[in-house]
């Protein structure tokens, strides 16, 4: 598995350290440029956009390719986000991982289960890692910025933030940020039923990051994978603080609430039964986004709440 | 999109799955001509999305006129778990040996197509004992692997070759249909030890309806559900009075969670996606509007991005139009939000710095005026 913060900052020396390069597929697009200028805006080095038919063109002073075998070839990057709608995903996500893209976002929501897996299946096949789809992206903040949440929720710190929701990210972080926890990393795993890096393993590619005190997971009901990433803190003996967040307890159950992985078929999904794994890992889960500080405080013992 | 009884056991009869000799109606006079032509004894069965049927009394025998003019409108009553009888089957009975248990279906963690069989079918299948369980990758099921599901169940020559069958089938449903569970349960096996589907249960994936027209026939949504789709907006209607709004399906169901803590009823779940702009909170308050039972509207918007004046003229325009009528409570991050503040001044959408003190407002406020 490529190691997810040398993609994204690299090492000291490093030429393009703090600077590595991004492509955009889908970069002149409403919400694909939009964003690009919003990217652009917080630092991040976008090298390159792809729009079949506008190759040639520039959009923000950003050099437009036809295809991202040209895209690649001309700026060597290994970063990709997405913008395309979901019916086109599966072939520009295909385009990017055959040209050598090793960290691809993928921004679009709807895209269908078969696609995604078709997508996860060959990305395991490349070595390379697929955020999303239906994610907000990836963030350090301070330093790069790939995806659609707005700036102001993050500020530097040692807190990584996981997600399946992206506005409860920005909630979660928000309040993180007020109270004097930084974020060394937040990372929106997408609100699908199939995540191209599912809860486990954006974890396992933060867990040994060296710029991280505690890890804040936010989840949502559906699928077991806040069960499974409590087994796995249990059975990894991960030491670090962690502390949980959970939407969804209201919900009725086998009702699709807004993602399309948010639903509960009998006991399968319910936040009950995440509660109670979270509680055999030690993790406390918070009621509301505005407890998840006080929680974090209170496990890393020395409160740095002002 | 889930499949109601009748729905799936058309798929399966598409496929050649064998199924019992059924008739679906809506109203008794079809039900009825129905009756007359499967002849009696049959069994009354409630078509609506939820499991359970047998017990709450949502699926029942029959065997004479009399009492089909008694169970029939009793069935179409029944409200089981919340979820209203939409059709009713009628459905020839079987002499029944054995109940087994079969699906396919998106396993999340594994992120493949999984196998679960049981020769302990016939009960929910949380409660399915002995599972037999098979990964299967985009969910094609070969003939070998069929074969050893159905060895390890125990069947034998005929039932073997015919469970083959219908694994293979059912998988072939999976496939082209793109479903992200198909469950026969229970598999009969009946006397004479032929095998057929005495209950199924389809769930479609909907991010690939605009592959599958054919099935559009099947969907089912509230007008209101179909216009917010329409928008781009997520809805799902709920029983209580208080209309929940925000950008973010997380975002939304959290402010359910903390309205609920507090003693609210959500009339709604409105998510109307990740970014908000006047058009879109607009039109989210003239769906909202055509709920009848709405006694107060709670927006929670993270702005970010979006200026909360964006936000507030929509507030002002709905007011304006007299689309919306009830108070509205809400707390908007983001840019200028003192300026929205003072815009709405003196209208009846009241701001808040935080979601937990629109909550309190909201909650106080529609509990007063009952």
């Amino acid at each position: 598995m490529a190691d997810l913060f040398d993609l994204l900052i690299g090492k000291e020396g490093d030429k393009d350290y703090k600077k590595k390069p991004v492509i955009v597929q889908g970069i002149t697009g409403k919400f694909g440029s939009f964003h690009t200028q919003q990217m652009l805006a917080y630092g991040t080095n976008i090298v390159a956009g792809v729009t079949p038919g506008k190759g040639g063109q520039k959009l923000e002073g950003v050099p437009i390719y036809e295809n991202m075998k040209e895209a690649v070839s001309a700026t060597g990057a290994k970063i990709s986000i997405i913008f395309v709608p979901a019916k086109f995903f599966l072939g520009a996500a295909i385009e990017a991982l055959e040209a050598g893209i090793k960290l691809l976002i993928a921004i679009p929501e709807h895209v269908p289960v078969k696609d995604a897996l078709t997508v996860v299946d060959l990305a395991k096949k490349k070595d390379a890692i697929v955020v999303g789809p239906n994610t907000p992206g990836i963030i350090i903040p301070g330093v790069i910025k790939i995806g659609i949440m707005p700036a102001s929720p993050f500020k530097p710190g040692r807190i990584a933030v996981i997600s399946r929701s992206g506005t409860l990210m920005y909630e979660v972080s928000h309040h993180l940020s007020l109270a004097n926890f930084g974020q060394s990393i937040c990372f929106g795993i997408g609100g699908d039923p199939i995540n191209g890096a599912p809860l486990i393993q954006a974890f396992d590619t933060i867990r040994d990051g060296a710029n991280i005190d505690g890890v804040v997971v936010v989840g949502e009901i559906g699928g077991d994978a806040e069960e499974m990433l409590a087994q796995h803190i249990i059975d990894t003996k991960f030491d670090k603080p962690v502390v949980a967040y959970i939407a969804g307890r209201a919900a009725p159950k086998e009702k699709r609430m807004g993602h399309a992985g948010a639903i509960i078929y009998g006991t399968y999904g319910s936040a009950e039964s995440k509660v109670s794994m979270y509680a055999k890992a030690n993790v406390p889960v918070a009621k509301r986004p505005a407890e998840v500080p006080m929680l974090l405080a209170g496990k890393l013992g020395k409160g740095r709440n002002k | 999109m889930r499949l109601l009884e009748y729905q799936a056991k058309s798929l399966f009869s598409d496929y050649s799955i064998p199924i019992p000799q059924g008739l679906t109606s809506t109203d008794i006079e079809q039900g009825r001509k129905d009756a007359a032509k499967l002849g009696y004894p049959f069994v009354i069965k409630a078509q609506m999305a939820v499991g359970g049927r047998g017990k709450a009394g949502a699926i029942q025998k029959c065997h004479n006129a009399d009492e089909f003019e008694l169970k029939y409108p009793e069935i179409m009553q029944k409200v089981v778990k919340g979820e209203k009888t939409k059709a009713i089957l009628l459905e020839k009975m079987a002499d029944i040996k054995k109940e087994l248990y079969l699906s396919l279906f998106l396993n999340r963690s594994k992120r493949c197509y999984t196998i679960i069989a049981s020769v302990e079918g016939g009960v929910e299948i949380e409660s399915v004992k002995n599972q037999i369980i098979r990964e299967v990758g985009l969910g094609d099921v070969d003939s070998k692997t069929a074969e050893e599901v159905g060895k390890e169940m125990g069947l034998k020559d005929k039932a073997l070759a015919q469970f083959v069958d219908i694994l293979k089938k059912l998988s072939k449903i999976t496939v082209e249909k793109e479903a992200e569970l198909a469950e026969i349960n229970p598999l009969a096996v009946l006397k004479d030890d032929t095998l057929f589907a005495l209950d199924g249960k389809v769930i479609i994936d909907d991010n690939a309806m605009f592959r599958h027209d054919e099935l559009r026939k099947f969907q089912e949504v509230s007008e209101l559900e179909e216009r917010a789709e329409k928008s781009g907006f997520s809805l799902v209607e709920l029983e209580g009075n208080i209309a929940v709004v925000g950008n973010g399906a997380g975002l939304v169901m959290s402010t359910l969670d903390m309205l609920s803590d507090h003693g609210g009823k959500p009339a709604c779940f409105l998510d109307v996606g990740g970014g908000a702009t006047t058009d879109t909170v607009y039109e989210a308050l003239t769906l909202i509007s055509k709920m009848k039972k709405v006694r107060g509207v709670l927006v929670n918007l993270y702005g970010g991005i979006v200026k909360t004046t964006t936000v507030a003229t929509a507030f002002i325009k709905a007011f304006d139009n007299k689309i919306i009528d009830v108070p509205v409570f809400a707390r908007m991050s983001g840019a200028e939000a003192d300026k929205s503040k003072e815009m709405l001044k003196g209208s009846r959408t009241k701001m808040f710095d935080t979601i937990e003190e629109a909550i309190n407002a909201a909650v106080i406020e529609v509990n007063k005026n009952g």
